[in-house]
């Protein structure tokens, strides 16, 4: 079974973003940028499940700037076999994101693909499920654990109240949640190898998808600011002025 | 301007999130109907038909919506979407999950997670795990969305009285996907994204054993119990008790962060919080950085002593 891992290249999950004076976006110049945590996930159940004889090949794709190169090399030394960059340095929303995708699935045909289930920039929580629906397949979001067997994967999924386990006819798409597994680092030959691992680059005309935004950021402001409080020294104080202070507990 | 909103239940009755999202597409304005897809839900759309503002309640009722999937959601949802300029949901884990499905049939880019509503076509919404604010205009025939309940005040449950019509599902239930089976945690506690005092564990606690401090206290308070992404990590807690940017989002009353550091994760969801307080041995924690009231000391020595002050 061929898999599809998406990888996304985000600022790095330990970066206190700053808003840009102007309010146009937040500051990425000179920030530390990496492969977006959910993505990581996705990489190591992918090579779990080919270590476990189940997947055969690995194909990891990233859409992006050049830079996402470097996200994708880490994706292929983490155990990935093959890489496709679709290279662009213009804004590329989920729609586009998944539309996109949905052409590099035609040219892959992979049975299973496996996504974030959040980039942590946007915060949108959606391309998975786009992908799954312009392709009419099934999916199985936020997953915390997966089986494949007899053409089904058996999807948990982290839900408000609980764990949830949907049954996906293959071929599906699958999402990651934080517990799924913990990825594992690439090791320094395997770092090198994976230099040499083939990466193919498109660009979005090549795929024939127009990813003009549709939605735009008017502006993007700080949030408003928390000051923080005082200190107190015992239980007894604590009590006191969570009763008569800030009244609420009585 | 005539919006549909995706009610949110259990088949016996409506989710409070369902309310919240009603009250978002109150303040876009115009007609509001409201869908539900359920077994047996028959109570719920009679629910569904008496909250404030609502004029129309769509009712699908098929066995296979008892654990409704994206899929057939989503197909009974566009089966029905003609008309309108606005599709709402909760920002929920049920909601997220097939939103985003009907966005890209109908080829609209969604917007997620809105905390306000400045124009029927413009929202504002956090990114960055709420370290910045984007106010986001579209440009699509469609508006579909998810609510964030800590955005809005819940509409009224009661005083409407709207029409129900029955829709198809038959048609609409997917063959790809199957719910299989649940396991949903159990517990007498309110929820934590309905409860006004919330009392969290982090890592500092140790172990599950140890969270039964938290409990206790949270009991004396009629408080939810919620943790950090580390302790669910850790097994101490399972995972819907986890708060923060990839967890739940809460604003209660009275926020009670034990043995939490404070990563911006977990700040996320919840520095809206009204009243936050901190107790964490580290006096340098970016916990108390938010926190209202700060309490430096060894959790173990301070959980006892505060049950009792209780
Ligand atoms: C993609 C991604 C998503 C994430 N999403 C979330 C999320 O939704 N929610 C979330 O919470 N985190 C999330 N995280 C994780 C987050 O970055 C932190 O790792 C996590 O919040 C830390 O949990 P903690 O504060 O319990 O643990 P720690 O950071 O280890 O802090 C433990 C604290 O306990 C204190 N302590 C220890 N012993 C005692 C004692 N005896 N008495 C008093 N204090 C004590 C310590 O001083 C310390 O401050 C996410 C991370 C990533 C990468
Ligand atoms: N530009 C991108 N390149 C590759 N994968 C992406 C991209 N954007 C989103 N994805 C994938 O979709 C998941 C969800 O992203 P989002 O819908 O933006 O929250 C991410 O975790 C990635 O796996």
């Amino acid at each position: 079974m061929k898999i599809l891992v998406t990888v996304k290249r985000v600022v790095d999950y330990n970066v206190k973003v700053r808003v840009k004076d102007d309010q146009s976006g937040v500051e990425t110049a000179n920030v530390k940028m990496s492969m977006n945590p959910f993505c990581e996930i996705a990489v190591e159940e992918a090579v779990r499940l080919k270590e476990k004889g189940v997947a055969t090949e690995i194909v990891v794709a990233s859409i992006g700037p050049a830079q996402a190169q470097e996200t994708l090399r880490t994706a292929l030394a983490l155990g990935a076999d093959r890489a496709v960059l679709v290279k662009t340095d213009d804004e590329v929303q989920p729609l586009a994101v998944s539309k996109l995708l949905k052409e590099v699935v035609a040219k892959e045909s992979p049975e299973l693909v496996i996504m974030g289930k959040q980039s942590i920039d946007g915060d949108n929580n959606q391309s998975g499920q786009m992908l799954a629906a312009l392709l009419d397949w099934p999916q199985g979001t936020f997953a915390s654990e997966v089986n494949v067997a007899d053409g089904k994967v058996a999807v948990t999924r982290e839900i408000d109240g609980g764990l949830e386990t949907v049954d996906l006819t293959l071929p599906a798409v699958v999402t990651t949640d934080l517990r799924l597994n913990e990825p594992r680092f690439a090791s320094l030959p395997n770092i090198m190898k994976a230099k040499r691992k083939p990466l193919e680059e498109m660009t979005p005309a090549d795929l024939g998808v127009d990813i003009a935004p549709r939605t735009e950021t008017l502006k993007v402001e700080p949030p408003a600011q928390r000051e923080a409080g005082i200190k107190v020294e015992s239980v007894e104080e604590l009590v006191e002025k969570l009763k008569n202070e800030a009244k609420v507990i009585s | 301007m005539s919006i549909l909103v995706i009610a949110e239940h259990n088949n016996e009755v409506l989710g409070a999130a369902t309310l919240t999202t009603v009250a978002a597409a109150a303040q876009i304005g115009g007609d509001i109907h409201l869908l539900v897809a359920g077994s047996n839900a028959g109570a719920v759309a009679e629910a569904a038909a008496g909250v404030a503002g609502v004029s129309k309640v769509l009712h699908a009722d098929h066995e296979e919506l008892a654990h409704p999937t994206a899929e057939s959601v989503s197909a009974i949802v566009l089966a029905n979407a003609d008309g309108y300029t606005h599709i709402l949901a909760p920002a929920t884990t049920f909601g997220k999950n097939f939103t985003p499905r009907i966005g890209a049939k109908l080829d609209v880019q969604p917007i997620s997670d809105i905390i306000s509503v400045e124009a029927a076509d413009t929202f504002k919404r956090p990114i960055y795990a709420g370290n910045a604010i984007a106010t986001v205009k579209s440009n699509d025939a469609v508006k579909v969305i998810t609510v964030r309940a800590t955005g809005f005040d819940a509409v009224a449950a009661t005083g409407g009285s709207a029409e129900v019509t029955t829709i198809d599902a038959a048609a609409h239930i997917s063959a790809n996907a199957k719910f299989a089976s649940q396991e949903l945690t159990v517990s007498e506690r309110p929820e934590l994204t309905a409860a006004s005092i919330i009392v969290s564990g982090g890592r500092g606690m140790g172990s599950g054993e140890n969270f039964h401090m938290i409990e206790e206290i949270a009991d004396k308070l009629g408080a939810a119990v919620g943790a950090s992404r580390a302790a669910v990590d850790a097994g101490f807690v399972p995972n819907d008790y986890q708060v923060g940017q990839t967890g739940k989002i809460v604003a209660p009353e009275l926020y009670i962060a034990v043995g939490i550091s404070g990563a911006i994760q977990h700040l996320a969801g919840m520095k809206d919080s009204k009243v936050i307080v901190a107790i964490n041995k580290d006096e340098e924690a970016p916990i108390f950085q938010v926190a209202d009231y700060g309490l430096v000391a060894d959790l173990f020595k301070v959980l006892p002593e505060l049950k009792d002050a209780l």
